[in-house]
């Protein structure tokens, strides 16, 4: 049986952590490319630096065709996810463009099809939080928001994705773009499916629905569980999420 | 009588993770599709004894399956009692077997609340995980994170 190459690096404001079957100079020199990848487009998308092609871009300072060509094609998801949405995704979150509630789990399913393309089909890569699973089975452990260090559920089987927004680490962050103030009524929402990106961005929508909107949008989407943490500790979930759980398959 | 069913995979110790209930005895099948369940920290000792203390009240049967009946506790919701099945000493099942009906002005009220039974059980568990889901920490932030522990022990 082959080892687990762990790796964690910093990127994007956060850490990306990597989880890889197998080993040897071939691995070193993938994840070597996969994190110099993430870093580029940390350099392209971040709207935290003046001069990333997002921000230059955002101020009218040059045209779309003047840019990375993958910002056409993130901003044409993100146009996507907010219709998806009804518009509770937004690529202006208070007015200005920045498009990270897309980009990190792309980023992350990105890192996850290089490794899967060149062979190492079990793995699974967290972008500061927000999973993406190949092969496995894998236990993901959803954080308890209102008890640091511990989880409230674990997650499992192959090829999942698991997204979780909420308030624990970076305050009440979230905001209602109908509203135009940070998004109340949960401590943590969290997605289960399969491809992150698309499961990240929704989570990030959901979480500003609040929990009845929040939950009944994300039953209503195939392939998508949820599990939301109330501010008080109490839990809520859609009706297939134990099913995605090992308290399921312990039952089997 | 209804039974409310809960499922949970724990070490011996136990545990509830994910609770499924339906409050009320006579309510419609309309019910909101959005099972709810409780993580009160305040409660988590009182549900403990239940089941830790119970005697065996069920005869096991040749596979090595055994369920045991917890007492009934008094929580701060009514009366919860649980039985639990274990397969040697992995928790297989917790059935509720008794659980707060009171009806009227709590009927709306679908975010019911029943103790977790052993918080360190949810903590023991978390040495079993790959990796962890929760909010985007800062590049600080991981640093306490159980991801940055996992990392550690891993490399």
């Amino acid at each position: 049986m082959t080892g687990v190459r762990r790796h964690a690096e910093h990127v994007m404001g956060t850490v990306f952590s990597f989880a890889v079957h197998g080993g040897g100079r071939e691995l070193e020199d993938l994840l070597a490319r996969i994190v110099v990848r993430l870093h580029r487009i940390d350099e392209v998308f971040s709207p935290y630096r003046e001069d990333s092609d997002i921000s230059r871009f955002g101020r009218g300072e040059i045209a779309l065709d003047a840019c990375d060509p993958e910002v056409a094609e993130v901003l044409a998801r993100c146009r996507e996810v907010a219709v998806q949405t009804d518009g509770f995704f937004t690529m202006r979150p208070g007015g200005v463009l920045d498009p990270s509630g897309w980009v990190k789990g792309w980023a992350v399913e990105e890192a996850s099809r290089a490794l899967r393309e060149a062979g190492y089909e079990r793995h699974c890569v967290s972008g500061g939080g927000d999973v993406q699973t190949a092969g496995g089975p894998w236990r993901v452990g959803v954080a308890d928001p209102l008890r640091p260090g511990e989880v409230i559920a674990v997650v499992t089987g192959n090829d999942v994705a698991v997204a979780t927004s909420g308030t624990a680490e970076r305050g009440a962050h979230i905001v209602d773009p109908y509203r135009g103030r940070p998004a109340e009524g949960l401590a943590s929402l969290t997605l289960v499916g399969e491809r992150l990106a698309h499961v990240d961005a929704w989570t990030t929508a959901a979480f500003a629905m609040g929990p009845d909107r929040g939950l009944a949008w994300a039953a209503a989407q195939p392939g998508i569980e949820a599990l939301a943490v109330l501010p008080t500790g109490a839990t809520r979930w859609t009706p297939g999420f134990p099913a995605r759980t090992d308290a399921a398959r312990a039952v089997g | 009588m209804r039974r409310a069913v809960v499922v949970g995979s724990a070490t011996a110790a136990g545990v509830i993770l994910l609770l499924s209930l339906k409050p009320h005895q006579g309510a419609t099948s309309a019910a909101a599709p959005i099972s709810s369940g409780g993580s009160g920290g305040a409660d988590g000792s009182g549900g403990t004894s239940g089941t830790s203390s119970a005697p065996p009240a069920q005869a096991s049967d040749t596979s090595g399956t055994r369920a045991i009946t917890g007492d009934s506790v008094d929580t701060r919701y009514g009366p919860v009692q649980v039985k639990v099945t274990l397969a040697g000493k992995k928790i297989t099942r917790i059935d509720v077997v008794k659980y707060p009906t009171e009806s009227g002005r709590d009927r709306s009220i679908n975010s019911y609340a029943l103790p977790v039974l052993n918080q360190e059980a949810v903590a023991a568990q978390s040495a079993a995980i790959d990796v962890v889901s929760g909010a985007t920490y800062t590049s600080d932030g991981y640093t306490r994170s159980l991801q940055s522990a996992l990392d550690k022990a891993g490399s």
